[in-house]
């Protein structure tokens, strides 16, 4: 069953085309891997589905529901969930405080259940609270519960950006490059993590150049270039593709020349 | 007590309830109000009004004065709040001269002359209650989801968005917030004055009230309640010393303003980075 579909998905910014006429559907509870060159538009294609940018052409349906124009909060209402690229944690919140606030759409106390907190708003706080140390438990931060989420290492911050993402609540889940800047070590415990997250039956979309992770979990990759799809297959298929050799190799030699 | 000093209480306690109502905005929610004296006016003109010309009890005059600044507060918060940082400020700075210039004109508010002959209800104790009320409803609000929401929006806009909060709705719930408490205060200084006029609550007060909070510590109740004690008490003392000093008080605002930013952005009791960097799109 298709959770996701995006129709022939334009964004263009002043004069430069980000994404031209990409299709791509995501199925109900795979793991999909998406891939390309440094500016290949997977960020952008995030930002779509999102609902940061509304899309210059083309549509998005969410179970079958047109979202395009939906503000981001409405779209994280309906389930689908993101981390950043570009980590974007509440730093001077503890890391607590952060999961908590990902339940803000899930949770209904207002100003004046604030300010008088009856028996169902401590309810709900008391709630929120478990929950929220429920899901640091199982990415393994539990013990950093207390600390400001500004002073951790990085591979931490990374995974506060997951657990922040979970407690929204998604079916559908965007990890924009969850491994950037972690070791080996940190990138194997979050290929688990990623597993983990799949098989509770939340569907996932995966950018990422650690083409170790990427083969290694999904079950179909798609491959961005230039803002447009050049291959949508099994690992095996994409590997062997070669319009991708040919786009990775391109942007090798590109590198090599600079 | 003195008189003299029973007055200089009344007033820090008044102005505690601008500078937390202020930090708020500003501190918590990352939203730079230069209008927050035009909240207080509006609750005071509103009070008063009430009170003289509608003979409603003086408590219930306070609180409608209050709901009259949250009002407002909503009416200039809808339009303004999706502007961003300096925008805003920008706005909010035209909202107070419009507000200023529409007293300034009304017949009913007195023109420049102001309202006169208004009893006098508040005292000391009155205030005090009021303030610990502020910072008891304030304190439970910024624990809450409500509160928690606001820090998110100033942290990082984008990531709030994306955790299922409206930002546009909570930033007006700050700004009306702030305005009614903003409103209540202003009521609280009508009706211990006795005497009001467009100039109580005009731009130099905003800077007056945003001095308090910056040298307190945006995001920080208990930093813009010190502040507020300290500009409050401050000039007092100067005045004792030399009255001549006393007259500078906005020069030294503003070298204290600028002093703050530039070796303790935070002030005396914040941790809080001030004035969020401005995030890009993700
Ligand atoms: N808001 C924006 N305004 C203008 N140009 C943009 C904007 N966002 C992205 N771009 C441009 O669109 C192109 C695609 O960017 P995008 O961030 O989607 O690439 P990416 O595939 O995520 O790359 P990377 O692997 O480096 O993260 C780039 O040329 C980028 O400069
Ligand atoms: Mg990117």
């Amino acid at each position: 069953m298709t959770l996701l579909e995006g129709k022939n998905l334009t964004m263009v910014f002043g004069g430069l085309t980000a994404l031209d006429s990409v299709n791509i559907h995501i199925n109900k509870g795979e793991i999909l891997g998406l891939i390309g060159p440094n500016g290949a538009g997977k960020t952008t294609l995030f930002n779509l589905l999102t609902g940061v940018y509304s899309p210059s052409r083309g549509s998005i349906y969410f179970k079958e529901r047109e979202i395009k124009n939906l503000k981001p909060y409405q779209i994280t209402r309906l389930g689908i969930a993101r981390t950043f690229q570009n980590i974007r944690l509440f730093g001077e919140m503890s890391v607590l405080d952060n999961v908590i606030i990902g339940q803000h759409c899930r949770t209904r106390t207002g100003v004046f259940g604030a300010i008088f907190r009856p028996p169902a708003v401590r309810d709900e706080e008391k709630r929120v609270k478990e929950k929220a140390m429920e899901i640091l438990e199982f990415v393994g931060l539990a013990e950093a519960a207390k600390e400001k989420a500004k002073n951790l290492p990085y591979g931490k911050q990374r995974k506060l950006e997951m657990a922040r993402a979970l407690a929204t609540e998604p079916e559908l889940i965007l990890l924009d490059e969850p491994a950037a800047g972690m070791n080996p070590q940190e990138t194997n415990d979050l290929i688990e993590l990623i597993q983990k997250v799949n098989d509770m039956g939340k569907t996932v979309l995966l950018i990422e150049h650690d083409m170790k992770l990427v083969m290694g979990i999904c079950q179909r990759i798609v491959v961005l270039d230039y803002g447009k799809k050049i291959a949508d297959g099994t690992p095996e298929e994409v590997k062997n593709d070669e319009n991708v050799l040919k786009a990775y190799l391109g942007a090798a030699l590109d590198k090599e020349v600079k | 007590m003195n008189s003299y000093y029973v007055q200089i209480l009344t007033v820090t306690g008044i102005n505690i309830i601008l500078a937390v109502s202020l930090n708020l905005v500003t501190g918590f929610t990352g939203q730079l109000s230069l209008c927050h004296a035009t909240f207080m006016g509006i609750g005071a003109y509103t009070a008063t009004l009430a009170a003289l010309k509608l003979g409603i009890p003086f408590a219930v005059a306070l609180i409608l004065g209050a709901i009259s600044a949250a009002l407002f507060g909503f009416i200039i918060g809808v339009p303004t709040l999706r502007l961003k940082g300096d925008y805003l400020a920008i706005a909010t700075l035209g909202f107070g001269e419009i507000m200023k210039n529409i007293l300034l004109n009304l017949e009913i508010t007195g023109g420049p002359m102001g309202l006169r002959g208004i009893p006098k209800v508040t005292n000391v104790y009155v205030v005090y209650l009021c303030v610990t009320l502020v910072i008891f409803s304030l304190n439970r609000i910024m624990h809450s989801r409500v509160g928690k929401s606001f820090i998110a929006i100033r942290e990082d806009e984008l990531a709030a968005e994306a955790m299922g909060i409206n930002t546009a709705n909570f930033k007006i719930l700050a700004f009306v917030l702030g305005a009614f408490y903003a409103g209540l205060a202003g009521g609280l200084y009508a009706f211990f004055f006795r005497y009001i006029n467009p100039n109580n609550f005009g731009f130099m007060k905003s800077i007056e009230i945003l001095s308090m909070v910056v040298l307190g510590g945006l995001g920080n109740t208990y930093g813009a309640l010190l502040g507020a004690a300290i500009i409050t008490v401050l000039p007092e003392f100067l005045r004792s010393v030399s009255p001549v000093i006393a007259q500078y008080r906005m020069v030294f605002y503003g070298i204290l303003l600028v002093a703050m930013m530039i070796w303790r952005p935070q002030g005396i009791m914040g941790e809080n980075k001030v004035m969020k960097r401005r995030g890009q799109a993700a």
